[in-house]
């Protein structure tokens, strides 16, 4: 018998246009554009089957091995460093880890730095990076109120083109990291489902490089 | 005494079996006391899984902690001749945390530590042990084998200093082959070298396949030696062991500071980690200020927990 691959995708566009991938390599599941409530989707002849989890919850399932491979953004990784495998690049979803603040603002470094970020960790490494002090203010969406509101002095977060800082009055400054999504599978799926999640991983690369 | 084994869990049924496998083979137990002067980890933080470590004050001030790992506690005690062997095996609970914060843990551990000269066949010894212990828990295993030694020799030959020896080893550790090609460009590697890091971070294969593919990319002292130690190893385990279920990769990576030889990993259908882990770390022991040779490995018995719900949701379906 042939062994089921799991897939966990991240809810929203950049598991959409993970999943068009999968389906354009041959990992079609017809029902998964139906409307409907459904949490799982299966397609036994190809082998996959598909689930929708919160974006920054793929990593754990992968990592837990709930899911045999998933699809999770760079910044994702970073933050909670699971143990798992980086297969691929898939060149999606490209967007950058960026300090931004207040376009008038300027460091002034005898004084504590306070970050506003949904990724303490990626912030706290960068700063420790360059011996910055800082004082972490974990936030959980809205991040750009936090330096209008004078909550923080800067922020770090996910800039894709920049508009809702510009909106804001804000700009980005350094770049941190530069993110994109990855093709990510669990240490011990890819023992045991060795020849699927290889087939899978070049069957992905050899339709991005035709790209 | 008189009594069914069906009253047995997994890990219990795990426990004696392998306690009877060991002693057949020569080992003899050894008992630790739960806790340790905190000292000793203290100075060996990286040897262990988790640096978090339980500790308390004695009744006479001194500060103690609870067990975390049970190697350290028998290397310490061998006698620094080089002519004896130890062979010893141990069950114990160790706590420590695992898996971000979850707090402490008991953890049920059992395995067994070769001390003193150890040659091909000793490592083939134990290999073969980790294979048979692997086997007694599930038919459906993996054993996974490494060689630091290979890996960080063909860093060297490359020319990658030692800070950045240990970022391009996290990316093989987790297969990253598109990141070491861009740090590879950044560090200056050459072509050659980069394309052989990429090759032998994504090969998967059993090692009797896997040698003839590697072979190519063996340059320097450090990396001769680490091939004909896996290519001894893959005669002994084709001889006594399980060739089918012995996989070579390099993507099992251990602390540099303790381990430089052969490492390995054994993997359980259903088990989404790993169950057991070991290697030589000769390295330990001269840093105990000892002068043998030392190969071990331990079995994460807590584990099998899983393997019981795995099989019973496999029934229902």
């Amino acid at each position: 018998m042939k062994n089921m691959i799991n897939i966990a995708l991240p809810k929203g566009r950049l598991g959409e246009k993970a999943y068009a991938i999968f389906e354009k390599a041959g990992y079609e599941c017809p029902s998964i554009r139906e409307e409907n409530r459904k949490l799982i989707f299966e397609n036994p002849e190809k082998g996959v089957r598909y689930f929708w989890v919160k974006p920054s919850d793929v990593v754990i399932y992968v990592e837990r091995g709930a899911a045999d491979v998933g699809i999770a953004g760079k910044d994702i990784i970073l933050e909670y460093s699971p143990n798992i495998y980086e297969l691929a690049d898939l060149g999606i979803g490209k967007c950058r880890m960026a300090v931004a603040c207040k376009q008038d603002f300027c460091d002034n470094r005898e004084r504590t730095l306070r970050v506003a970020t949904k990724f303490p960790h990626i912030a706290r490494t960068y700063y420790n990076g360059i011996s910055r002090e800082i004082d972490i203010i974990k936030l959980n969406g809205s991040i750009e109120l936090a330096p209008i509101l004078g909550l923080s002095d800067v922020i770090v977060d996910i800039v894709e083109t920049g508009k809702t800082l510009l909106e804001n009055d804000l700009e980005p400054r350094e770049t941190i990291v530069d993110i994109s999504a990855r093709l990510v599978a669990n240490k011990v799926a890819y023992k045991f489902k060795n020849q699927e999640i290889r087939k899978l991983c070049e069957d992905v690369e050899a339709l991005l490089r035709e790209d | 005494m008189n009594f069914s084994i069906d009253v047995l869990r997994n890990e219990e049924k795990a426990l004696y079996s392998l306690r009877q496998l060991y002693m057949q083979h020569g080992y003899a137990r050894y008992k630790v006391s739960k806790f340790e002067e905190y000292d000793l980890y203290a100075g060996n933080k990286s040897f262990l899984i988790s640096e978090n470590i339980l500790t308390f004050t004695d009744t006479n001030g001194k500060l103690m902690a609870l067990k975390p790992d049970v190697t350290l506690s028998i290397v310490k005690n061998v006698r620094s001749d080089v002519t004896d062997t130890h062979k010893v095996y141990y069950n114990e609970n160790v706590y420590r945390t695992s898996g971000g914060t979850d707090g402490f843990r008991e953890i049920m551990q059992t395995g067994l530590e070769y001390i003193g000269r150890v040659d091909d066949a000793a490592v083939g010894e134990v290999l073969t042990l980790a294979q048979k212990s692997l086997a007694m828990i599930s038919d459906d295993y993996i054993l996974d084998l490494s060689h630091m030694g290979f890996v960080t020799g063909l860093l060297e030959v490359a020319g990658v200093n030692e800070e950045d020896e240990a970022r391009l080893l996290s990316l093989v550790e987790s297969k990253n082959v598109s990141a070491i090609r861009s740090l590879c460009a950044e560090y200056g590697v050459s072509e050659a070298h980069t394309d052989a890091l990429c090759e032998i971070t994504s090969l998967y294969e059993p090692l009797k396949t896997a040698l003839p593919k590697i072979r190519g990319f063996v340059s320097g002292e450090k990396m001769q030696e680490a091939y004909a130690q896996l290519c001894a190893l893959a005669e002994i385990l084709e001889r006594d062991g399980d060739p089918s279920r012995l996989y070579l990769d390099f993507s099992i990576v251990n602390d540099m500071n303790y381990y430089d030889g052969i490492i390995f990993r054994g993997f359980i259908n259903g088990i989404p980690d790993g169950i057991l882990s070991g290697g030589r770390y000769d390295k330990l022991l001269s840093r105990m200020g000892k002068r043998s040779g030392a190969i071990g490995f331990a079995v994460y018995l807590d584990m099998l927990e899983r393997l019981e719900i795995a099989a019973a949701g496999e029934r229902e379906e």
